[in-house]
């Protein structure tokens, strides 16, 4: 009887796994078919995506799609922009975005309400719908940089970077996270005589952990991911991100191996970074998900 | 609650306005700008000054009746049917083009039509492509918001058990929520393609049955296509919210339903889904938001084609203003879908009000 129950509870461990694993390769299997195909020549590649060989190492491999790729497309400059465009957003984003959302929970002030509904309606305006009002603007704001005064913001990187810095997710993710601390704290540094920097920066930012990774990874992926933005308001390549690189290999004859390449280079070091740090990853997010 | 001790005007406004200027000079501003804009005639390079045209944008974005014909009848007054039997109706132009009897369809042309008895009712509108926009958002967004807000729940209650490497099912499920939906959908280009991979997989699975077909090249299987690949890229995000509503439901309750005698489904309906009334109302809003916004499968998949059945609102708003540098439509069109979510999302937060 024992050994029964024991082999029928060992057959449905094994069902499970069979399912997560199934699951697991719909999942995959269009990533592990970049990764091969960008080692075949386009013949080959072409011919693979009809059978199981689309995601096998066989056939003739080579680095060659990456040669060619990157002398078509000027992929560490584009690399370079993204990282540089991502980076700067959101160390910038968390800044604004946290201290709001520190006033908005801690601050009793005039207009405080009213500011907050004005910014939680913005979620649900979808970028898009602004892109083209918000081209006409930037191309006749003002600027004063080391160049002295100047009109417009097209092919820049600023242009890239200003608009993306404040968002009413950002800030909605740490007003929630803010209202579960404890507030005591707070008054009682503020009766010790500390003022609200001094509670932003060492009080309350030192507990916010959670919601500052769950914000940088929302905003990094955005942000990485960029597209329709830098393809209206960037003409000129030495300010590309690597999405918009994507448009040089469509011209005439498509390179559908370099594509890969490409695809591959922009791609899989976000994923070992996120395979890496995946526990932190999702655990962040778990937890300033979702507060009633 | 407004204690002394945190009420502080200046430095209240201090700490919000950097975060609330950038919003309020990229967001609010363009919005309002786009409202402006959609009631001229404003586009991107032209020789004319722009003008104020008031609602005409909204009027040739909306304008929609149904047009009723009967058939054609011969001298005798019976029915003229051709070789098949089919009765002959007049061409719709004839009633949109130069007729001064029907002044109200002029300029229309048809969308679809159906049959009420031997009349045809035609449903004429002046910019259909904008009408097969907005029902193919509101398709996307019907089919799209339950089925991978339920998928990403049953993703979440099986990575829910404790079982060695879970862990790793659960990183692999999310890894296409890093990666561009730009990228997902280029490679998905080729497992729809005639000669891709799910043709194969199908045709291997139906013992040679299923006749391939190009999924994205064919108007009746296009859109779903792209729901199919949507739901793939964004459900493991959805999983990861439930499951951290299923991690706050407490064990013992779980304990207390074991020791009650409660069935799975039991236990399901009675434990877990109340205890995750608030993770179902986030990822509804949330995955309904996103839905509306469809826009980049698009441009990279089908470019709103084969004809017009995968076009979405955000997608002819784009086209048009940019593309088309018709900025004053494209305007109309996003304030027209502003208006929509708005709605909608004040519907949903009617439905889903705490009783």
């Amino acid at each position: 009887m024992a050994a029964i129950t024991q082999d029928n509870h060992g057959l449905r461990l094994i069902m499970r796994y069979v399912v997560l694993t199934l699951i697991a390769i719909i999942f995959m299997f269009p990533l592990v078919f970049m990764v091969m195909s960008s080692f075949k020549p386009d013949l080959q590649l072409l011919r693979d995506t009809s059978s199981i060989r689309a995601f096998l190492p066989v056939g003739d491999l080579s680095f060659d799609n990456y040669r060619d790729a990157s002398s078509r497309v000027p992929i560490g400059t584009f690399v370079f922009n993204s990282v540089l465009v991502t980076g700067v957003t959101v160390l910038l984003s968390l800044l604004a975005c946290s201290l709001a959302a520190f006033s908005f929970v801690f601050l009793n002030w005039k207009g405080r309400d009213v500011l907050l509904s004005i910014i939680l309606a913005t979620l649900i305006v979808p970028f898009e719908t602004i892109a083209i009002p918000l081209l006409l603007l930037v191309s006749q704001m003002p600027w004063i940089g080391l160049e002295g005064f100047q009109v417009g913001w097209l092919n820049t990187y600023r242009v890239q970077i200003i608009p993306w810095i404040a968002d009413g997710l950002t800030i909605f993710l740490f007003v929630q996270y803010f209202k579960d601390l404890p507030r005591d704290l707070i008054e009682a540094s503020r009766v010790e005589g500390a003022s609200w920097l001094q509670i932003y920066l060492k009080v309350v930012m030192p507990l916010a952990g959670p919601v500052i990774a769950t914000a940088a990874i929302l905003k990094f992926l955005v942000m990485y991911n960029q597209y329709l933005w830098p393809l209206i308001v960037v003409q000129q390549e030495t300010y590309r991100p690597v999405m918009v690189g994507l448009q040089y290999f469509f011209q005439l004859n498509t390179a559908w191996g370099e594509i890969m390449a490409y695809l591959t280079i922009i791609t899989v070091p976000v994923l070992a970074f996120y395979l890496v740090l995946q526990r932190a990853f999702i655990a962040s997010i778990a937890s300033t998900g979702v507060k009633g | 609650m407004a204690s002394k001790l945190t009420t502080s005007n200046r430095a209240g406004w201090a700490f919000a306005l950097p975060g609330f200027g950038l919003i309020a000079l990229f967001i609010v501003v363009p919005f309002f700008f786009a409202f402006y804009l959609s009631l001229t005639n404003q586009r991107l390079i032209s020789p004319n000054p722009t003008e104020f045209v008031g609602l005409e944008n909204y009027r040739n974005l909306l304008s929609i009746s149904v047009l009723s014909i009967e058939p054609e009848v011969d001298e005798t007054g019976a029915l003229i049917r051709d070789a098949d039997g089919n009765l002959a109706y007049p061409r719709v132009r004839t009633f949109t083009r130069d007729n001064p009897d029907y002044p109200q369809y002029a300029g229309m042309r048809e969308w679809f039509r159906w049959h009420s008895g031997d009349t045809a009712k035609v449903v004429v509108a002046t910019d259909v492509v904008f009408w097969k926009s907005l029902r193919n958002t509101l398709m996307f967004v019907l089919v799209v918001a339950p089925v991978q807000g339920a998928l990403a729940l049953g993703l979440a209650l099986l990575i829910n058990q404790k079982l060695r490497g879970i862990n790793i099912y659960r990183a692999i499920y999310f890894m296409p929520v890093v990666v561009s939906i730009v990228v997902v959908s280029l490679l998905w280009r080729f497992l729809y393609a005639e000669e891709g991979l799910l043709n194969s997989i199908l045709s291997a699975f139906s013992f040679g049955l299923f006749e391939g077909r190009d999924w994205l090249g064919d108007e009746n299987t296009a859109l779903g296509a792209i729901k199919a690949m949507s739901i793939w890229q964004a459900v493991g995000f959805h999983m990861v919210i439930w499951l951290s509503g299923l991690q706050t439901i407490s064990p013992t309750l779980y304990e207390a339903a074991s020791i009650e005698g409660a069935s799975k489904w039991q236990t399901f309906r009675y434990v877990t889904w109340p205890g995750l009334r608030n993770t179902a109302v986030l990822v509804l809003i949330v995955i309904t938001m996103q839905a509306f916004a469809l826009f980049a499968q698009i441009d990279v998949m089908t470019n709103g084609g084969p004809l017009d059945s995968t076009t979405t609102v955000v997608f002819q708003a784009v086209e048009r203003g940019y593309g088309k540098q018709d900025i004053s439509g494209g305007s109309a069109i996003s304030v027209i879908l502003f208006l929509l979510v708005l709605s909608i999302s004040l519907i949903q937060r009617y439905l889903t009000r705490e009783k």
